[in-house]
């Protein structure tokens, strides 16, 4: 309780230097609005239904991207982390891809993909792979041989020891990964839209506020609209984890 | 009884930096069932090993063991294996039940594993803690609840590697009689690896005393103590007492006193060593008893 007193304090300090910098006209107005003004037009754009449709889009988006992100980078992970030889032939392919920005590779996909929200789902199920297929990669590495010995000499094969053993003792990283996933995905799809425009999304309102009518206290409110999504996906994925998991930070902590 | 286990001319070497690592030289011996045989050996003599390549965990480079009758390659069916970590060995993320239903989810439906895994908690005394996690017993009662998994498990041979080396001492004595009480009501056979002299003698109807690496056995004790056994008295009767200075002796590479060697492992260290070991047996030796050599 203390450390949520603590933590709303201090957003509310942030919020009155905001409005104390922009009010004193230290900074200019139309640039930059109050946080008051900025707060009040997200209340406005809450009751506005083609925002509220933008805003279900990206969610949407986002849903679909981690889902498919998962099923692509779980399995993946778990056939590299668990035969070294796959693993250091994919190597120099693995290390080529992972540090190519996703919005770098907007212009291919526009090409490839067409101008739909099959594009911003693609890059951001690209921007996805990565963590959640290493941090399963690494968990294996960190496998007990012991648990593993201990499947094996109850007579579990490979497939089993993997699916029964591998899995459950790396889902407190896999899920990890699917949070840090998660929040990348957000930002390359709102970039996406912003970027891309002609599809239904928060960026695409940010780009529309911005051009023409300039009205950067919409702007804002959709920047923060965005802010306060990554940080809800956040803590709904930690929440997960702690009730799932609890077995994983109690064990660890004790070792 | 007929035999269980038959352990013949097993030998075990890996590449090391500085050549070939001979851990196990060529091991033999049986055990028959129902019986509950300890093998002993100086640590580093590859006792683990010996077990992980009857448990089909490793294959080892030479020999061949048979379990009831028919030949072991990979890991055989009606085997389990009790380690000595057993906070690496039980899977934190199942509770108690679940990790005792563990090894029988290939074989029987829900309501027979179910059944099947309280009635092993029940006889290591920990039915009621089976919602629990693991991690929220004390260490102690998670070997229980790895012994209880083996149990369930209904094996023909059960391995058990340093089972009591990682909790304290009264723990240790009351996981002693444990073992000992359900083993026996269940008709077992056992095979415990351990360092540990007396727990050899307080647990076994024989004891296999193994040499340093290449380890190969150097003698076959038959226990004679009786079967119903207590940890005051039985530690203190001559018998006990006999063997456990018999077995030290062994241990030390010294000559068997009372029974037949298996295999004259002597011949294959160097004549000074087993000199200078049997002096240091026999000077630890001489504040209970004179030397007789």
């Amino acid at each position: 309780m203390r450390a949520f007193t603590r933590g709303t304090a201090g957003l509310v300090g942030f919020l009155a230097l905001g409005e104390v910098a922009t009010r004193s006209g230290l900074v200019p107005r139309a640039s930059l609005p109050p946080p008051s003004v900025v707060l009040a037009g997200l209340a406005g754009l809450l009751a506005d239904e083609t925002f509220l449709l933008d805003v279900i889009a990206t969610v949407l988006a986002l849903v679909i991207a981690v889902a498919v992100a998962s099923a692509i980078a779980v399995p993946l992970g778990l056939v590299l982390g668990g035969n070294p030889a796959v693993r250091q032939a994919t190597r120099a392919v693995v290390e080529f891809l992972r540090p190519i920005p996703s919005v770098a590779l907007i212009p291919l996909a526009l090409v490839l993909l067409g101008s739909g929200p099959e594009t911003k789902i693609a890059l951001a199920v690209y921007a996805s792979v990565w963590p959640i297929l290493f941090n399963t990669v690494y968990a294996l590495d960190e496998l007990d041989g012991l648990l593993v010995e201990t499947a094996r000499a109850f007579g579990c094969g490979r497939l089993r020891v993997l699916l029964s053993v591998a899995l459950p003792s790396a889902l407190p990283f896999v899920l990890t990964g699917v949070r840090l996933a998660a929040t990348t995905s957000l930002v390359v799809l709102v970039s996406t839209e912003l970027l891309t425009g002609g599809n239904p999304g928060i960026g695409e309102f940010i780009l529309e506020a911005g051009s023409g009518a300039g009205r950067m206290d919409l702007v804002l409110a959709g920047t923060v609209l965005a802010g306060i999504l990554g940080y809800l996906v956040n803590a709904a994925f930690e929440g997960a984890g702690r009730r799932l998991l609890g077995w994983s930070a109690l064990t660890r902590g004790r070792s | 009884m007929p035999t269980m286990l038959e352990v013949t001319d097993l030998g075990h070497s890996y590449r090391a930096k500085d050549g070939v690592h001979e851990a196990i030289g060529g091991v033999s011996f049986t055990v028959d069932a129902g019986e509950l045989v300890c093998v002993v050996g100086p640590s580093g003599c590859g006792k683990s090993t010996l077990l992980r390549s009857i448990a089909g965990l490793i294959s080892p480079t030479r020999g061949s063991t048979t379990l009831h009758g028919s030949p072991v390659q990979g890991v055989p069916d009606d085997l389990a294996v009790v380690f000595q970590d057993y906070s690496r060995s039980l899977f934190p993320w199942l509770t108690v039940q679940r990790n005792v239903e563990f090894p029988l989810r290939r074989s029987l439906g829900r309501a027979e594993r179910q059944a099947r895994a309280a009635e092993a908690l029940d006889w290591v005394g920990l039915s009621g803690v089976g919602g629990k996690y693991t991690w929220q017993l004390s260490g102690g009662m998670q070997q229980r609840v790895a012994i209880a998994r083996a149990l369930a498990y209904r094996p023909a041979l059960l391995l058990m590697d340093e089972p009591f080396a990682s909790v304290d001492a009264q723990t240790r004595f009351e996981l002693e009689d444990l073992l000992l009480r359900v083993t026996r009501e269940h008709a077992s056979t056992v095979l415990v690896v351990t360092h540990d002299i007396d727990e050899s003698v307080y647990l076994g109807d024989r004891i296999l005393v193994l040499s340093g690496a290449p380890s190969k056995v150097v003698a076959d004790l038959t226990v004679d103590l009786p079967r119903e056994r207590d940890q005051i008295t039985t530690r203190e009767s001559e018998a006990f007492v006999t063997l456990r200075s018999e077995t030290a002796r062994l241990l030390h590479g010294g000559r068997p006193r009372s029974t037949k060697p298996v295999t004259s492992a002597n011949q294959a260290e160097d004549g000074q060593t087993v000199a200078s070991r049997w002096a240091d047996a026999e000077r630890a030796e001489t504040g209970r008893r004179a030397t007789t050599t």
